[in-house]
């Protein structure tokens, strides 16, 4: 929280257009043919070379941070699995000003389609200035640049949003890197697992729990804002769905029903939560809106149904139901209309998430003793397993669409967070200090 | 190699009950053992009554949330004690197996919990003395891996929560 607090206080993104920008409209036109890129959907077949180089920095502090910040980009490039930023080692050309254009044949030898040169400065409010620029190397001409005014503590986050800016000029896609995950951090053993929230960057920095060991808590959701979290705790005794505000830290209970509240998700625009509601039994699904509290619901029917997850318009909501004699995966109508089912492969579907971008559900497919990570449109058609092992659950989508995040548990080990390319390739392990499970990925901060 | 690792599981538990008292039950799969009748028996409507004499597990198979006939034995006793001990508050809580995915096996287990609880009131025990909660697959008994440990964490278990002697 304080995080965020000190970020929104301290930063000014300033969207300068350097002096010698020579296509000041680039960042309109992304995807001009003549020009680096990147196609997404052929997957990392052959990661694009890229030379990031240390940002310049004068004093001491300012050079550490200038090295820090092109690690980070270099590492949030490379799991990307689109690019191969090329180690430092072999450049030939010594960065020394941001103003002059680099040798572009320096780089053209090196076979770097892209470079990244960037500055650290102080301020003298005691910020520090961060600026970049993107070189297109083989067309010998800039393709962005922009610079930012932030606390030095904040460094992080702009090479990230660095990051970000580099992916969506090269790739044509929002990039992804400036982005939180909420998860359930896991310990003990395992017939009395402690479980508690935790949230970290999206590259596994800056972790910190949110509620303390004494009660376990599952299955967190960001809101669209990013700054307040749904998710189920059994605090309160039974298992209750609870909203969690990042910026005052305040947690509450949602609503107040008889039995077991689960299986939250924000709507789109984060006026209301869709939920289950276990009635003597019977799971149903149900909305509340956050201002009026008004509750609605959703589904009528003896079999379980839960799991739900909204379009991205709102217009929908996917869930899981068995009443069909097995979990599978149905859609209706965001008032409950028109219930069908559109998952029809063998096993057992559940856990479906709608894409941010709409034209896909990703979901867990179980069947033959094993759980696989899959997505389907959304009539149910192009069903594709992307992963799969003991068992795979639970996955989140980046906030362009383009990865998966999801939890892996070995059989009789511990969970831990995987992400994979919606081509199926570019799986990668997530970094975290302890097991981990339900991962939820935010949207771009703000 | 795995039938080496099941038995020595199965000794480890052994050696495990035969060092009791434990706090929490042992993992005992289908039905509960006869009733015990020692001179050093438990204390009649103890926990431990409860627990050895009637038995406060009842399982199902996968993916179900019916009755068996030896589940309604394990109910109708639990009824029966409860007849008889009318200050005994409980809780039943839903498990089920790691074979399944969090949210569904949430569900599975309120449906679990409700059918146990629904047996007992259908035998007389008043519903206000019971609760009902589901852990899904977040409380396994039995840690292991195997078809055997699956089948004794898809169960129902009653707690009692307060007026048992003490």
């Amino acid at each position: 929280m304080r995080l965020i607090k000190t970020f929104l206080a301290s930063l000014t993104v300033m969207l300068v257009a350097f002096a010698f920008t020579a296509t000041p409209s680039a960042a309109q036109q992304p995807q001009q043919s003549d020009r680096v890129h990147v196609d997404i959907e052929q997957g990392n077949l052959n990661p694009m070379p890229i030379a990031v180089v240390d940002f310049l920095g004068g004093s001491g502090a300012a050079q550490q941070i200038g090295r820090d910040v092109a690690g980070v980009i270099r590492a949030n490039l490379d799991r990307s699995g689109l690019f191969r930023p090329i180690g430092p080692d072999a450049f030939i050309e010594r960065i020394t000003a941001m103003e002059v254009p680099p040798r572009f044949a320096d780089w053209k030898i090196i076979d770097s389609q892209a470079l990244v040169v960037g500055q650290v400065s102080p301020l003298p409010d005691g910020r520090i200035q961060i600026e970049f620029r993107l070189w297109d190397v083989f067309a010998e001409q800039s393709i962005t640049g922009f610079q930012y005014a932030t606390t030095p503590d904040n460094w992080r986050r702009i090479a990230h949003r660095i990051s970000d800016q580099i992916y969506e000029q090269i790739t044509g896609e929002r990039g992804y890197f400036d982005t939180r995950i909420v998860f359930v951090s896991e310990s003990g053993p395992r017939t009395r697992r402690i479980k508690r929230l935790m949230i970290m960057d999206q590259d596994g920095a800056n972790p910190f729990f949110l509620t303390g060991s004494d009660s376990m808590v599952l299955t967190p959701r960001f809101s669209p804002s990013t700054q307040m979290i749904t998710y189920m705790s059994f605090e309160t005794g039974a298992p209750r769905v609870f909203l969690y505000n990042l910026g005052t830290n305040r947690r509450e209970v949602l609503g107040d029903f008889p039995g077991m509240t689960f299986a939250p998700r924000f709507n789109p625009d984060g006026s209301g939560v869709v939920f289950t509601v276990d009635l003597n039994g019977n799971s149903e699904i149900f909305t509340m809106d956050l201002r009026s509290r008004a509750r609605q619901r959703l589904t009528n029917q003896s079999a379980i149904d839960t799991s739900p997850s909204y379009s991205p318009d709102g217009s929908q909501i996917v869930f899981n139901s068995d009443r069909g004699g097995s979990p599978q995966l149905y859609v209706m109508a965001a008032n409950g209309s028109g219930q069908r089912r559109i998952s029809f492969g063998e096993g057992r579907y559940s856990t479906p998430v709608w894409s941010p971008r709409g034209d896909l559900i990703a979901f867990t497919r179980q069947g033959g003793g094993r759980f696989a990570i899959g997505v389907m449109r959304p009539d149910g058609s192009g069903e594709r397993i992307l992963t799969e092992s003991y068992l795979d659950e639970a996955p989140t989508w980046s906030p362009n669409g383009r990865v998966i995040m999801f939890f892996r548990e070995g059989r009789g080990e511990g969970p831990q967070l995987w992400s994979v390319d919606l081509t199926g390739r570019n799986l990668r392990r997530i970094p975290t200090q302890t097991d981990a499970s339900d991962p939820a990925w935010s949207p771009l901060l703000p | 190699m795995r039938n080496t690792i099941i038995a020595l599981a199965a000794v480890a538990s052994l050696a495990a009950c035969a060092s009791k008292p434990e706090p929490t039950p042992t993992p005992t799969p289908g039905p509960t053992a006869p009733p015990v009748q020692t001179p050093q028996g438990p204390r009649p409507g103890s926990l431990e009554d409860f627990r050895v004499s009637v038995g406060d597990r009842v399982f199902f198979g996968y993916d179900r949330f019916d009755l068996s006939a030896e589940a309604r034995g394990v109910l109708e006793r639990q009824a029966a004690w409860l007849r008889q001990y009318p200050n005994v508050r409980i809780l039943v809580a839903g498990n089920c197996d790691e074979r399944g995915t969090r949210e569904y096996n949430l569900a599975l287990g309120a449906r679990r919990a409700a059918a146990a609880r629904d047996y007992l009131v259908s035998l007389g025990v008043e519903a206000g003395r019971v609760e009902t909660v589901s852990y899904g697959k977040e409380r396994p008994l039995d840690a292991r891996v195997n078809e055997e440990a699956w089948s004794v964490n898809r169960n129902a278990h009653t707690n009692i929560v307060s007026g048992a002697v003490s």
